[in-house]
């Protein structure tokens, strides 16, 4: 006798049948009927008619049976409130049964049933249940809590369970322990500031010494909740992972996964030279490629965990690539994720390895996989610079297999490598236009378009290559629509003979036929910026671009802290907070790193800064120069009124260099003291802090005169200035361009490094005036090599000695030689050379001719010209 | 935590269904059915989202087991706990089949009210949960006040794996060293990745509660030992290179972890009957019993010949068994000719390989297949992706070679020692997935 045929459907007026047989005098027909009606139940038949029948059943001492009914019953007394309240006798009985296993059973039925009525009734056996003299009846009352508190938390609350399940977590099982844990902790979540876990380091203690003896669950409770618990010191942090390293042994992956998350927590706090920081690290890589070895399922939630990790300490993992290759009969899930944690673990060290990987992988059959190992070659090539050559030829290989769909991934990556390399592999391009024809996706498409738009001038097709797509430009993706327009404007500024009509063509097909308002502006912008000024176009347009960084698909670093706080559970598996996917109060709370213990912190990864997009029509490059030229520049009549010429501020280092740090700056001669004015801007999502500011080796000597005084955290989106004051008695090295200075700036995420000039006014020093006769010796003295001659337009000189002066430039002399105003100027530099200048101004014409003699000076000043 | 669970079987009929949170509405359980069972691309995540209702799920043959919650919940737990389920029903009516889900549908629904408590995984370990729910009704009115009681505490005790009172009149473990080598190996012969994850079976028949300490040649604990300085001379010769580096291991929960982790003794109270005690990875010095040398070559478009030497790598007075060689042919195959000095080979269309089997062979011989394939042309551009060549075999020694150096038992309070204990070691060897690119 089986019990499948419960699952047999039966005629009609089977309900009718299951009555009478529930009220059968026969016990074994009962026992039937009930299975039936659960089996029926299972299936989805609606079976809420024969409520009073089987509840009927439940006064039994077949345990069996009883269990049958309160399956039953818990599915169906809500719907049946008035009915359900027959069966509170029934619990109440039960839950003084002197069998343990009974009593529990009524207590964790009973809180299943979400009955006001019932749950009325629930307290007082809880509460006797919770001092239960047997283990297994408190721990089954300790879940029965949280069961209460979802549906009616208020109650929980006056009726004092909560201080109870507290008291629990000393309890001397360490079963009960666990739940109660367990049952706290989800209360707490709904209440986020209620205190309510209440951890201090004598709770912690109680939960490490349950931790040893609980269950593999147990153990998975008690550590998700030491998860949350934020130490005082490094000291406590350091003794709670010591104990809690010996989880990483476990069978059971949670165990270990949750053991990882509570070491990856506390680690923050430890300071980063202590050797036992380093031990922790070293114990943390091989229980990660264990997981490695569970199975698939498992696997994939370990590497999307370790996929975290690698982002977060990327040093724990970076010898371990080979257990990250890719096995034939891996499912694709567990594939995929390898292949990502691949590129993040290539360096120089192992490119080649992965390269042949990558290789192999590409000749794959799932269509998914194969793109992905394609575009992973393009970001090797990307990451490791050594590596680029072989990857473009491998890709090269690659797209001679003529497959549609590797082909296309080929261009879109190509297309980034000549981003990040620009001028080193176009020669690759003829290849790349062979397969025009077979290129279908948006993605391939644009990536197409923008190489012929970008290398049009060596492409001899290039304008027939464009055209061919404009015929269809209607039909394209916006993606496809915005870098074609943008590819014929850059074709049209590189050929603009030929072009003229192409570029009429699209410009109108953009702004008139189009009713994309992001086509649209473009084209409006792209025709303004044409019939107004070609030039200033072709500056915009044609600008240099900035390079590609290195690193891809990084997660933002904010959400990086949050979800590795959440190691091992599905925000985990998502990337994604809690809150993106959890309804309600829950998962709300952010959780956070704790911050660290000494300078070290965080080591925050960059800010996740995906491809640049194709086109940056803005120019970077600002003047940065700033020489005489500049100094000469009097056309505004904005006279500057006293001191000496300041060059408005550039940015000197982006904050894509520099993990969202952004510096801008420039320098002034104020009172005697050269000042380096900076604007650090904080474009990062983590507060920034211990700033400091070094020079390398330069042409005058110039160092920091103070360390750099941002005393104040700088935290996100803020901006402060800061102005620092120079000496000229640093070590000095001849730099090129001459006014070249080399600048590490370091905070606690990083140090970086930017080079700016100086404009060489700045170092004119205010003694700066020669005695007249002294200055004619000196001009007769200098020999001619040492003469420069150069021309500088525009200017009026009718300010220009005066202003000249406020930069400490002085004139000596004057006087006018056939019609021409001469001027004899000197100048001092903070390192004692003089320099003396002619200036020849002809009457009615702007342009001055600057002789300049110099004494003792090494080389010729290039930032004059 | 959990919110239910519920079991499919390859229609997508439901076979069980348990809800454990109020937040999991009955249209959950078609939910998953409809875009995980009956999707029409494979689902490509164990771990599906489906209106702000995260499913896991698990497939045993052609069942589905699959665990819905709307909470952040432990998504390794979820797995574990979906594995521990399989194996707890497993041992209680064998294979997991749609046949045996509904002759024991009431005895599941009874374990899941056992071991899942409003979604959170309780006691799942078989031989407590054996003691009170079996497939004739809980015993719970025939027995007395001591009996549940004993259950009780085992089943929320520190050692829940074990109860008390076992006896037995021959006392008798037997200890399985399995290890599975895995490799992956370029076309000219360069190991791409090697390793052996070997596993500690242990089936004890033992009275009373005995005290176990299991030791191995684990290099650390030699090296220690060693360092110890009173046999210097001894130690070196009982080391020396027999001793092995463990990547990693992990225990069965009635090891002592912290004492491992301090003292890295492997030190616990078995359970009774048969269990895995360890787990262990090895990465260094792994022998690999075969070596595959490939050999594809390509004549035109509808014609490749193959050649495959096989050559064993152990010792000579060593036996393999169960040697198959599996070298994978296009699908566009029409015949195979094949030739092979040792066992059979066969071409299994079904399959799209050559199968080759030998039933032993010793160490340190070699031999060799060769096939012709014929092709028939296609218009297929994409070129055939020439899967690896797998190779399955079983060998009586352990690849990583390591040793068990003694399993002592103590237990005070009956009256038998350590020598009274018949004890039997045994090492296996299997191919896990042991494949060359050819």
């Amino acid at each position: 006798m089986t019990d499948s045929k419960y699952f047999t459907t039966t005629k009609k007026g089977e309900i009718f049948e299951l009555k009478a047989e529930l009220n059968s005098d026969k016990k074994e027909k009962k026992k039937e009927a009930v299975k039936k009606v659960i089996a029926s139940m299972t299936v989805g038949k609606d079976v809420s008619a024969l409520f009073p029948d089987v509840v009927n059943c439940m006064q039994t001492d077949n345990l069996e049976l009883k269990k049958l009914v309160y399956l039953y019953l818990m599915n169906y007394a809500k719907s049946q409130p008035d009915m359900a309240i027959m069966a509170v006798n029934t619990f109440v009985k039960d839950c003084e049964d002197p069998n343990p296993l009974i009593r529990a059973l009524a207590v964790r039925t009973m809180g299943c049933i979400r009955v006001d009525k019932i749950t009325e009734y629930l307290c007082e056996p809880l509460r006797k249940c919770l001092k239960d003299e047997d283990p297994y009846v408190r721990k089954t009352a300790a879940v029965c809590v949280a069961k209460l508190h979802d549906i009616n938390a208020q109650l929980v609350e006056d009726q004092g369970f909560l201080d109870t399940l507290k008291d629990l977590i000393s309890d001397s099982n360490p079963m009960v322990v666990a739940n109660a844990v367990a049952a706290l902790s989800e209360i707490a979540e709904s209440h986020p500031n209620s205190n309510l876990l209440d951890l201090n380091p004598q709770s912690i203690n109680k939960l490490l010494t349950a931790l040893n003896e609980c269950t593999e669950w147990g153990q998975i409770f008690i550590l998700d909740c030491l998860a949350n618990y934020t130490p005082r010191d490094d000291r406590e942090s350091q003794s709670i992972c010591e104990r809690v390293t010996p989880r990483l042994s476990h069978a059971n992956s949670a165990v270990v996964l949750s053991a990882v998350k509570v070491l990856m927590k506390f680690m923050e706090m430890l300071p980063k030279d202590l050797d036992y920081y380093g031990t922790l690290l070293k114990k943390l890589a091989p229980p990660l490629v264990t997981l490695l070895s569970a199975e698939p399922e498992l696997q994939y939630v370990a590497l999307r965990n370790i996929n975290l990790i690698v982002q977060k300490r990327p040093e724990i993992l970076k010898h371990e690539m080979k257990v990250f290759f890719v096995k034939y009969n891996d499912p694709i899930y567990v594939k995929l994720e390898k292949l990502d944690i691949m590129i993040r673990l290539a360096s120089q060290a192992n490119i080649a390895q992965v390269l042949a990987e990558l290789k192999e992988y590409a000749t794959e059959v799932d269509v998914d996989f194969v793109r992905k190992a394609v575009r992973a070659i393009g970001r090797c090539a990307i990451k490791v610079e050594q590596s680029a050559e072989r990857c473009v030829s491998t890709l090269l290989d690659l797209i001679q297999t003529k497959v549609n769909y590797v082909v296309q991934e080929a261009i879109v990556v190509i297309k980034d490598i000549f981003r990040k390399y620009p001028n080193k592999y176009e020669s690759v391009i003829a290849t790349l236009c062979e397969n025009l024809d077979s290129l279908d996706e948006p993605e391939a498409r644009a990536a197409m378009i923008w190489i012929v738009g970008e290398y049009a001038e060596r492409i001899d097709n290039a304008d027939e290559l464009l055209e061919s797509f404009l015929e269809g430009f209607h039909d394209e993706s916006t993606q496809v629509q915005l870098q074609l327009l943008t590819a014929i404007v850059k074709l049209f500024l590189k050929k603009p003979t030929e072009t003229q009509e192409l570029v009429q063509q699209v410009l109108s097909l953009a702004t008139q036929d189009s009713d994309n308002p992001d086509l649209r502006d473009r084209g409006y912008i792209y025709w303004r910026l044409l019939s107004t000024d070609p030039v200033a176009a072709k500056e915009v347009v044609l600008a240099e671009k900035p390079l590609i960084s290195e690193e891809t698909d990084l997660i933002e670093p904010t959400l990086l802290e949050e979800l590795i706080c959440h190691i091992g559970t599905l925000a985990s598996v998502y990337h994604k907070p809690p809150s993106a996917f959890v309804e309600g109060s829950r998962g709300v709370m952010h959780k956070r790193l704790p911050l660290g213990g000494d300078i070290g912190g965080s080591p925050a990864m960059g800010a996740g800064f995906g491809a640049a997009p194709a086109v940056m029509p803005a120019s970077l490059n600002a003047p940065v120069g700033g020489g005489l030229g500049d100094l000469f520049d009097l056309g505004g009549g904005v006279g500057m009124p006293m001191g000496a010429y300041i060059p408005p501020k550039t940015v000197w280092l982006p904050a894509m260099k520099a993990k969202g740090l952004e510096i801008s700056g420039t320098f002034a001669r104020r009172a005697g003291v050269i000042q380096m004015e900076l604007v650090l801007t904080n474009k990062a999502m983590s507060v920034m802090t211990d700033f400091a500011i070094q020079f390398n080796r330069n042409s005058f000597g110039l160092a920091p005169a103070g360390p750099l005084q941002v005393l104040t955290p700088l935290g996100p989106n803020q901006t402060i200035e800061v102005s620092l004051p120079l000496s000229t008695v640093g070590p000095v090295m001849k730099m090129d361009p001459l006014n070249n200075l080399q600048v590490a700036v370091k905070n606690n995420i990083d140090v970086f490094y930017f080079s700016c000039q100086y404009p060489i006014s700045m170092l004119f020093v205010e003694d700066g005036k020669m005695e007249r006769q002294v200055f004619l010796a000196t001009w007769k003295d200098i020999p001619n090599d040492n003469e420069s001659q150069f021309q500088i337009q525009d200017c009026h000189l009718n300010s220009a000695s005066n202003k000249l002066q406020g930069s400490n430039i002085f004139t000596i002399a004057k006087r006018t030689v056939e019609g021409q105003d001469m001027l004899y100027m000197s100048i001092k530099l903070s390192n004692g050379i003089w320099v003396l200048a002619e200036l020849k101004v002809q009457a009615g014409n702007p342009n001055y001719t600057v002789m300049l003699n110099k004494s003792k000076y090494i080389s010729s000043l290039r930032f004059f010209q | 935590m959990i919110g239910g669970l519920f079991i499919y079987n390859h229609k997508g009929e439901v076979l069980i269904s348990r809800v454990y949170r109020d937040d999991i509405g009955r249209n959950a359980v078609d939910a998953f059915r409809v875009n995980v069972i009956h999707a029409r691309q494979q689902v490509r995540s164990p771990v599906t989202n489906i209106a702000r209702t995260s499913f896991f799920h698990v497939k045993r043959s052609n069942i589905w087991l699959a665990v819905v919650t709307k909470q952040n919940v432990n998504a390794a737990m979820v797995f574990e706990f979906l594995y521990k389920m399989c194996d707890v029903m497993a041992s209680y009516f064998g294979k997991i089949s749609e046949e045996n889900i509904k002759n024991n549908f009431v005895l599941i629904y009874e374990l899941l009210d056992e071991i899942l408590d409003f979604g959170y995984p309780q006691n799942s370990e078989t031989g407590s949960l054996k003691t009170f729910i079996t497939q004739q009704g809980i015993k719970g009115q025939h027995q007395t006040k001591e009996e549940q009681s004993q259950i009780t505490s085992q089943v929320t005790g520190q050692i829940g794996w074990r109860r008390e009172g076992i006896k037995y009149r021959r006392n008798e473990l037997f200890l399985d060293v399995l290890e599975s080598v895995n490799l992956l190996m370029s076309p000219q012969g360069q190991v791409l990745s090697a390793h052996v994850s070997g596993r500690v079976v242990m089936k004890s028949y033992l009275s009373g509660m005995p005290e176990c300490k299991f030791g191995m040649n684990d290099k650390i604990i030699i090296d220690k030992a060693g360092k110890g300085g009173v046999t210097n001379e001894a130690g070196k010769s009982t080391s020396g290179k027999q001793s092995i580096a463990i990547d990693d291991c992990t225990f069965n929960q009635c090891v002592r972890l912290s004492k491992f982790d301090s003292e890295r003794s492997i030190s616990f109270i078995p359970p009774d009957g048969e269990y895995e005690l360890m787990r262990y990875r090895t990465t260094k010095d792994i022998i690999l019993p075969f070596r595959v040398i490939p050999l594809v070559r390509e004549v035109g478009r509808t014609k490749l010949e193959v050649k495959v030497v096989i050559k064993s790598n152990f010792k000579p007075s060593l036996l393999a068994q169960k040697i198959e060689v599996r070298i994978p042919t296009p699908l566009n195959t029409s015949g195979v000719q094949v030739i092979c000095m040792k066992g059979k080979a066969k071409y299994k269309a079904s399959e799209n390989a050559i199968v080759w089997k030998i039933k032993r062979m010793a160490g340190m011989k070699e031999s060799q297949i060769s096939a012709e394939i014929e092709l028939l042309p296609t218009n297929d551009k994409k070129k055939w992706a020439r899967p690896p060549i797998s190779m399955n075999f079983e060998v009586p020694f352990a690849p990583s070679g390591l040793k068990v150096r003694y399993l002592k038992v103590f237990e005070s309070k009956l009256n038998y020692s350590d020598h009274d204990v018949i004890k039997w070691v045994r090492y296996i060897g299997r191919s896990g997935i042991y494949e060359t690119r050819c």
